[in-house]
């Protein structure tokens, strides 16, 4: 497995949506790659056949009735927001300035 | 303070009040929260208002509930009800959640009295409480030490006194290390018994509530309590939860009992002294030993530090300044995710998500997330054959007593590992307790680790309680 690089940290805190200064990319860089480091020894393993588990008891899915149920009120959702307007979640703009 | 159980007798017998069992609780926890760091809130009047209707239905003849004026600490990353809930991150800092738990309703509805919210590692990431945005918890039994994470707020809260039960979570061992470290019971239940709604989310496939307290009995009272099926989290188990009291003094006789070697290896000299003490006393109680060997254990730290962290960069990613929480403005809606998340994760988490999210990205899916959740397939195959030869597992909780402020937090590497012995149980769903046996350094406290299959509460407790009486705390 490649070793972990600095651009690739760049790159994966623009995916996590995190802003990183220059010491923070070194130091993650070096950290993170000594966890990878480690995990390497799962590369020993012949894992052919193998089938993953992504839940310990092998649930594959559970579905309530449909039927309307109350749920938390507008008001009090809207209210925690950091911005909001007519009853609906305020963000800055999304798109390009419109023409 | 009284046990859970000593405490749920006498008001429920109206010897006492459940107002003055949390009075003395309040009382404990003004004396030493500013020199500990354990609450980061006291709901005081919610508490005595809870606590009041708790000595009115004993007034009226009511059945009070089994955790009848029990004082409970919730780690907070449990809602409760207009109650702040940080998760210790300054992106939660001040907001309220408008409902509460399933935990917190069921200890309602049990009696118990809610006191306050503990501090714990940054959503719950960390085996110490140094990574919490509000301070470290200091340990009550040497204040220059951790109390292990992270629940180590929950894990303080009960062995300063201040309350005889707290509630934490559990996602490679942060209920049990601490408990260990604090010199308490601590108790990961099976996967699916308790109910996660409520709880904010680390790794869904990891993560399980469950209690710290200072004896096995008001252990099993307390997860009797909160376990059951739950309409709200689609991964609780559909059964009818078991009676677990009733089992506590069921004995080891006749049971087969597993000592595993990599539950043990790398561990100080005198917390393998204290395994092996504890196995001569299991054997004395009638248990048959058996010396078992699960390398497939090993590998268990390096998949739980890609399952975790893979789990945690989605769960976390609904931290994005929109709906709830901090929000740092930016220009465009992406600059002020950026920004919030930026501004209001802390280190640990940040290098989670990273780790998370690179082991999710394209292209290295495959060799990291992927082989993973094969490794974690290998990890409850061999949990599977070592239940053919054995009924229990038994081991070390941590490599060593509790250990000193700063001395892991430079090495991630070297946080990650002492959380070794506790993964396994998360990744095969299972459940684990720890029971402090014995002292080392310093006189601080040992955690020695039952392990069983899927639903072993009862016997985990009985064990457990053998433990407990041959370590002089009856």
């Amino acid at each position: 497995m490649p070793g972990l690089r600095r651009e690739d940290v760049a790159h994966v805190a623009k995916l996590a949506r995190l802003t990183m200064s220059e010491a923070e990319l070194d130091k993650f860089t070096e950290q993170l790659g000594q966890v990878l480091e480690h995990a390497s020894d799962m590369n020993a393993l012949d894992l052919e056949g193998v089938v993953p588990t992504a839940h310990p008891f092998g649930l594959i899915n559970v579905v309530r009735d449909d039927e309307r149920r109350p749920c938390l009120d507008h008001d009090v959702v809207i209210a925690m927001a950091p911005d909001a307007e007519d009853g609906r979640f305020a963000v800055p703009r999304i798109l390009g300035e419109a023409p | 303070m009284k046990s859970v159980r000593q405490v749920a007798l006498d008001v429920q017998r109206g010897d006492t009040s459940a107002l003055s069992v949390l009075e003395e609780s309040l009382a404990h926890i003004r004396a030493r929260n500013d020199e500990l760091n354990v609450f980061l809130y006291v709901d005081e009047d919610g508490a005595r208002a809870t606590a009041n209707a708790v000595d009115e239905r004993v007034a009226r003849g009511e059945d009070a509930g089994t955790l009848a004026g029990v004082p409970v600490a919730l780690k907070d990353n449990l809602c409760q009800r207009d109650i702040p809930t940080t998760c210790s991150s300054k992106i939660l800092e001040g907001w309220r959640p408008p409902y509460n738990a399933t935990v917190v309703e069921r200890l309602l509805l049990a009696g118990a009295v809610p006191v306050g919210k503990t501090n714990l590692d940054e959503f719950a990431m960390g085996s110490s409480t140094e990574n919490s945005a509000f301070g470290p918890t200091k340990n009550p039994l040497d204040t220059s030490r951790v109390p292990g994470g992270s629940s180590g707020g929950s894990a303080a809260a009960v062995a300063a006194d201040m309350t005889p039960l707290a509630l934490g979570s559990d996602t490679g061992g942060s209920i049990r290390q601490p408990a260990a470290l604090c010199g308490l019971i601590g108790v990961k239940p099976t996967y699916g018994l308790v109910s996660r709604y409520g709880l904010v989310a680390f790794a869904s496939s990891l993560d399980q509530i469950g209690p710290l307290t200072k004896t096995v009995t008001d252990a099993a009272m307390a997860l009797e309590a909160i376990a059951g099926h739950d309409p709200f989290d689609s991964t609780s188990l559909p059964e009818p939860s078991p009676s677990l009291v009733a089992h506590v003094e069921d004995g080891v006789a006749g049971k087969r009992i597993g000592v595993v070697r990599e539950l043990i290896d790398g561990a100080d000299e005198e917390v393998v002294a204290s395994v092996e003490r504890a196995v001569e006393v299991l054997k004395e109680a009638g248990a048959t030993i058996v010396e078992l060997s699960v390398p497939e254990f090993r590998l268990g730290l390096s998949a739980y530090y890609l399952i975790a962290p893979a789990e945690a960069s989605s769960n976390l990613a609904r931290f994005d300044g929109v709906r709830y929480g901090l929000r740092v403005n930016g220009d465009d809606v992406t600059a002020m995710m950026e920004a919030t998340r930026t501004a209001g994760f802390g280190e640990e988490v940040k290098r989670r998500i990273m780790l998370g999210t690179y082991a999710l990205s394209a292209g290295y899916y495959d060799a990291y997330y992927g082989q993973a959740l094969k490794v974690r397939t290998l990890t409850i195959d061999a949990f599977r054959r070592a239940y053919r030869e054995a009924d229990l597992l038994l081991g070390a909780t941590t490599p060593s007593v509790a250990f000193e402020f700063g001395s892991k937090t430079a090495d991630p590497m070297a946080m990650y590992l002492s959380d070794v012995f506790t993964i396994p149980s998360n990744l095969s769903g299972e459940p684990a307790i720890s029971i402090p046996f014995g002292t080392g350094e310093a006189g601080l406290p040992i955690g020695v680790q039952l392990l069983g299959p899927g639903r072993s509460e009862g016997q985990l407790f009985a064990g457990a309680r053998v433990l407990e009486i041959a370590d002089g705390r009856s």
